[in-house]
């Protein structure tokens, strides 16, 4: 049903139910909003949003207020203006304030705000006195800067609604109530994934990653070291937002362009390392299935999941730490890349490892806890040395004055430099499965797994569960075991699936055999170090531009990469060896819930 | 030496152990009716916003669900307020049938008291009550129960949508309406909420039939309402009196003889000074700023000894803290409200900052998302306009 | 600690599993504990379900819910605006003498905390106080000694 109303005197028809906001936008007018956010529930507590109705004294939060038949709506009254002005300058004297040395300057929601509604000098008492602000930065993937804070509490249905984990909450009442984690702990002490979601979310500086820039800086400009970056899929889809250009484009040579003029000693892929992981994590899959199916062992858990996403292998560790033998032991692409940097490659280029500095450009803040765990030493040195998102690696491309829109496109360097469709489409939920089921069908049937183009179209898109099944028939002789076998996968995003996933398998009602996980909604496309914002139709422009990468690649499969090829032959001799064993695979850790 | 001007009624506190006829006689009309009688009598709400309580029990009888509540409103937070405390004490049997009633009428099975937790004394009683009305609705076939949710010290969950958010096991934030309760209440049912008097008047209506009710009081205010009396007065304690008085015939029935200023409805209600004392009638109908004030029933009297910033900083220290602190004009606004009055009296911000404060206080009530936040302007403009000297010197 | 597991357990089987349980849980924690320790909302957070800082959002939320170890009697005087004017703070300086605490403490040996807080509903009587549950109205300094001294002597007559 139809409901007519009229905002700012334009005659506009919506669908029942509407707010007012989406009404006004319908007719390009656009209203002021800090704690709505589209992917999220409406919570209705900044006020920036209010708009008057005729009629009526109070003023209406537009992104709460459903609209009715024959309202007469004002979005830009003196009223409305002066109660706009108001919130703000409210919303300023309970905020430090300090833009000019802050992270978000130029970014920032309530900045931008405050510039529309020049406040001038004539303000409210300065709160900041009053106030014992607290600046968390233990945590190597977040900051939580309480001083600017604005409680719209975005964060929290974040970490609720999207993730399930509630690591953020609102505490206390009046003029104390804060953010807070439980008891007001460091991040890092409790049950955050670092998934990074609320810092995109986050209107202000109040929540933002931390920041590795100078540090990679510092390493550029030393002569002595070698510094290797490493690029992941989802980055080249995404860092052009960042910088100017429109959600979807493919930026990947002007990407590397840029980072080879950054100074990178040399510019490669972490597509390659997840070309890498396919081999590694699809054989497991397969000695997984060998060892229940054929050798009846008992101790082989199953359904597998995969490990790619750190935050959702912590999410497991605090919540359903009885699963961990479930989760696949293969590292992150991050990570492979990490000990390989400093062991295969260093040996190849004869450089020492310890003069080797290894970055990596992702989308995500939980890459930077990976990197940090003390497991991830396998080089002998630390394997990732600092990890950069999205947004941090657009802000060195400004500070380096480098005009990214013009720059040429250039191509990896190679070892590990090259890849495949297969990895490329990692950077999308689904993409794991797809490339894996590419690379283990042919694998076990020596053909190729039965869709067209190689699209394994059911494990792709934005539905909260995908499934697939797919019946294994005329296998090769090695793989007899599994003639006729239904092989059932299960692929989801964000850690609210995650959860509804792992509590079927828990209850026995859901029998997969491989599942997977992205922390984040989209997969890592929408990663939490991604250019903010983000909403479902970015997060689809920056998925179609993954597949469209794919499809324009030579190899789509991760078995034909032949630098893959070549690293078994040269280097780690067979999937799941010693070697691998030593290098590419880990172990994971029980954590409590608090 | 009490003056007798205003008519004492005695119809909520009038105990008549008549309980089991009154819910027989009821329950043996057709629904139809007793909302009917209800819309009659012309009763409204006596929490403070005065929703007709006949009309809310209509639109949740009407909602489709498998599921709803009744609930009883007894978190009586505002200062100055004590008058759900005695009829819970008093008559509870009263409150509980008209939320039996309240049940069978809107198809609700489940009722719930909440019952502040400044109260908690009363509850051995009150269970007793409630057990003996469980034994009386057995007899009438009603399946209906009862059954006491005690509040922890947050004054902001006597906002009806912050009530449910409490008993639903979280912080008591005011929801986004719409929804309105009869139609999403707790866990997300239809549900009536009623405050105590409320429900206890539903007795008399019931028993004395609509038209008795609504011949007592003025225009739109019908039927007699408690107050509850305190301040600067010889007689503080609670008063069943008809609605349509004058605050000058109220003071001088219940001040010391000096009285200089009466707070009607508590912290979030209105400072009217002795200068309109003869203007100004309390009711329900009129304006915010006309003659005329609605009330939850509280009448604060402040006898000329007493410093009006006094009162003023008394109240915001209470907002301060009380606030649920999610949105910003209450949450930022009530700081700013008690530092910048405190500025003015030291003499660090010039008096002029208190027109700055008044239409802060009018930017907290058109865009404050509850019923808190929008009528801290109600203390707070009417104190400061009235007695701006005093906030100065 | 396995006390209070078994604490949680006892008022979780009594109360029900579901999120609504929480308040009645917390409030039968501080009734046996004088406050909720992080053990309790940790041990709360796994049975209910939910994240150990949702049961700290709604524990802060709550004046009578404390997240500091209260003495067993805990004494509450009104600040609000009528006991205000009639002597809340002649009370305070009482209670205050008396126990050897100031506002917002407890005594050393755990049996006293002397708060302030909101209206009570008794303004007519004020100034009022609650201690733990009980009101006390109409107080006056030498009220305010007898009431101590009465709690005083019980305890002394239980040790
Ligand atoms: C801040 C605030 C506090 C309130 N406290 C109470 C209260 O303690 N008791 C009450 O009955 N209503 C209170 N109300 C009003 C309720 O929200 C609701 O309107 C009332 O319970 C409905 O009952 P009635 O229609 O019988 O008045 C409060 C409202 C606000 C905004
Ligand atoms: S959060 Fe925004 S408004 Fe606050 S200091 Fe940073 S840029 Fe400025
Ligand atoms: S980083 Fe993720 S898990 Fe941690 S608080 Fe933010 S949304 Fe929650
Ligand atoms: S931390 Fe950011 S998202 Fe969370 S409430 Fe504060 S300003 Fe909003
Ligand atoms: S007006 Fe005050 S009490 Fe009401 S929702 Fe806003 S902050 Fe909470
Ligand atoms: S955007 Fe509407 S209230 Fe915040
Ligand atoms: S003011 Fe103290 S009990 Fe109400």
């Amino acid at each position: 049903m139809k409901v007519n109303l009229t905002i700012d005197n334009i005659a506009v028809s919506v669908d029942e139910g509407s707010t007012i906001l989406e009404a006004a936008k319908q007719v390009s007018i656009h209203i002021p909003t800090l704690c709505y956010h589209e992917d999220l529930c409406v919570a209705g507590n900044c006020r920036v949003c209010v708009v008057e109705q005729t009629g009526t004294n109070r003023l209406l939060p537009s992104c709460a207020m459903p609209v009715s038949e024959g309202m007469d709506i004002h979005t830009n009254s003196l009223k409305v203006r002066a109660a706009r002005k108001q919130v703000v300058e409210l919303l300023i004297s309970e905020h430090n304030a300090e833009c000019t040395r802050c992270y978000k300057n130029g970014k920032c929601e309530l900045q931008e705000l405050s510039s529309e509604y020049i406040l001038g000098d004539n303000g409210f008492i300065d709160l900041i006195p009053f106030k014992k602000y607290t600046i968390d930065n233990f945590s190597p993937s977040i900051i939580k800067d309480d001083s600017k804070c604005i409680r719209c509490q975005r964060c929290v249905r974040t970490c609720t609604e999207l993730q399930s984990i509630s690591a953020l909450t609102v505490a206390h009442k009046g003029k104390e109530m804060k953010i807070s984690s439980f008891y007001d702990k460091p991040m890092y002490e409790v049950v955050c994934t670092n998934c990074g979601q609320c810092v995109n979310r986050c209107p202000t500086g109040a929540l933002t990653e931390k920041i590795y820039i100078d540090q990679v800086w510092e390493a550029i400009c030393a002569e002595d070291k070698h510094v290797v970056v490493q690029t992941a899929p989802a980055v080249r889809v995404a860092l052009g937002e960042a910088l100017g250009m429109e959600p979807g484009e493919i930026i990947t040579g002007k990407l590397v362009s840029a980072l080879r003029r950054l100074g990178f000693s040399a510019v490669l892929d972490t597509d390659f390392t997840a070309d890498l992981t396919i081999i590694e994590e699809g054989n497991e899959l397969l000695q997984r299935l060998t060892k229940v199916l054929k050798d009846g062992d008992t101790s082989v858990k199953l359904p597998m999941t995969t490990s790619c996403s750190p935050g959702w292998v912590k999410f497991i560790e605090h919540t359903f730490p009885e699963y961990l033998d479930n989760v696949s032991t293969a590292k992150s692409p991050q990570q492979m890349f990490g000990a390989l940097a400093k062991t295969f490659y260093a040996e190849k280029l004869k450089i020492e490892p310890e003069n080797i500095v290894s970055v990596s450009i992702m989308p995500c803040t939980a890459k930077k806890f990976e990197a940090d765990r003390p497991e991830m030493q396998s080089s002998g040195y630390k394997d990732v040395d600092f990890v950069l998102t999205t947004r941090e690696l657009a802000l060195m491309i400004k500070q380096a004055g480098i005009d990214f829109l013009s720059l040429p496109d250039d191509e990896y360097d190679s070892i590990m430099g090259q890849s495949t469709g297969a990895g490329v489409i990692f950077g999308a939920t689904g993409g794991v499965m797809e490339a894996a089921l590419r690379t283990a069908y042919e694998v076990v049937t020596g053909r190729e797994v039965p869709f067209k183009n190689l699209e394994v179209t059911p494990v792709r898109g934005m539905e909260e569960v995908k499934e697939a099944t797919i019946k294994l028939e005329n296998v090769l002789p090695k793989w007899d075991f599994l003639e006729g076998v239904e092989l059932k996968t299960c692929v989801t995003h964000g850690l609210t699936n995650a959860k509804k996933v792992m509590e079927a398998v828990k209850s026995g009602e859901a029998n997969y055999h491989f599942i997977e996980v992205m922390a984040c909604p989209g997969g890592c496309l929408g990663g939490g170090g991604q250019p903010i914002p983000t909403n479902l139709q970015i997060r689809q422009k920056r998925t179609e531009a993954i597949y469209q990468e794919d499809r324009l690649k030579a190899i789509r499969k991760s078995h034909e990469n032949p630098e893959v090829q070549k690293i078994y032959e040269e280097f780690l001799k067979e999937p799941l060896g010693a070697m691998s064993h030593e290098l590419l695979h880990t172990h994971y850790t029980v954590r409590n819930r608090q | 030496m009490e003056k007798k001007h205003l008519k004492r009624l005695d119809l909520i506190f009038k105990n008549e152990h008549d309980t089991e006829e009154i819910l027989a006689k009821v329950l043996a009309k057709k629904n139809e009716e007793i909302i009917n009688d209800l819309i009659i009598s012309g009763l409204k709400g006596r929490g403070g916003a005065g929703y007709p309580t006949g009309l809310k029990w209509k639109l949740t009888a009407e909602e489709e669900s498998d599921e709803k509540y009744v609930i009883c409103n007894a978190d009586e937070g505002e200062p100055g307020t004590f008058k759900d405390r005695e009829i819970l004490s008093a008559v509870p049997h009263k409150v509980l049938t008209g939320m039996a009633v309240c049940a069978r009428v809107t198809g609700a099975k489940q009722g719930f008291i909440y019952l502040r937790g400044e109260y908690k004394f009363l509850v051995p009683e009150l269970e007793k009550a409630i057990a003996a009305f469980h034994n009386l609705l057995a007899t009438l076939n009603l399946d209906f129960s009862v059954s006491v949710f005690i509040g922890s010290g947050a004054y902001i969950c006597g906002e009806e949508s912050a009530l449910f958010e409490s008993m639903e096991g979280k912080r008591g934030e005011p929801r986004n309406k719409p929804p309105f309760p009869t139609q999403k209440g707790y866990k997300a049912k239809p549900t009536v909420i009623n405050n105590v008097e409320t429900l206890a008047h539903t007795y008399s209506i019931f028993k004395y039939g609509p038209e008795k009710f609504h011949d007592l009081g003025v225009k739109d205010s019908h039927g007699s309402k408690v107050f509850s009396v305190s301040g600067d007065t010889p007689i503080p304690g609670i008063y069943e009196l008809e609605f349509g008085m004058t605050l000058q015939k109220f003071v001088d029935d219940f001040a010391d003889g000096d009285a200089k200023a009466v707070q009607v409805g508590g912290a979030s209600g209105f400072c009217v000074p002795r200068k309109r004392f003869e203007k100004t009638v309390i009711g329900y109908q009129g304006t915010l700023t006309g003659p005329s004030l609605p009330t939850g029933g509280s009448m604060m009297i402040f006898n000329s000894s007493r410093s009006m910033y006094n009162v003023l900083h008394n109240y915001l220290d209470f907002f301060v803290e009380e606030s649920c602190g999610q949105c910003t004009p209450c949450r930022v606004g009530t700081q700013q409200l008690l530092l910048g009055i405190q500025a003015v009296k030291k003499g660090e911000k010039p008096s002029l900052y208190l027109d700055k404060l008044l239409s802060l206080a009018e930017t907290m009530r058109v865009t404050a998302k509850c019923g808190l936040g929008q009528s801290v302007a109600n203390s707070f403009s009417s104190i400061v306009e009235n007695f701006r000297e005093e906030m100065i010197y | 600690m396995n006390d209070l597991r078994n604490l949680v357990s006892t008022l979780v089987d009594k109360h029900g599993r579901d999120e609504e349980s929480l308040l009645p849980i917390l409030q039968g924690i501080e009734n046996s504990e004088s406050y909720v320790s992080q053990e309790a909302m940790v041990e709360i957070a796994k049975e209910l379900n939910i994240s150990a800082a949702q049961v700290y959002g709604t524990a802060t939320f709550y004046s009578f819910l404390s997240i500091q170890p209260l003495g067993k009697y805990v004494i509450r005087v009104c600040k609000t605006i009528t006991c205000s004017m009639h002597g809340k703070n002649q009370v305070i300086s009482e209670l205050e003498n008396m126990l050897k605490i100031k506002l917002g403490e407890t005594t050393s040996d755990k049996r006293f905390s002397l708060l302030e807080t909101n209206c009570l509903g008794q303004c007519h009587k004020g100034p009022a106080m609650l201690i733990n549950d009980e009101p006390y109205t109409d107080l006056t300094p030498e009220k305010v000694r007898e009431i101590i001294r009465d709690i005083q002597q019980k305890e002394f007559a239980v040790n």
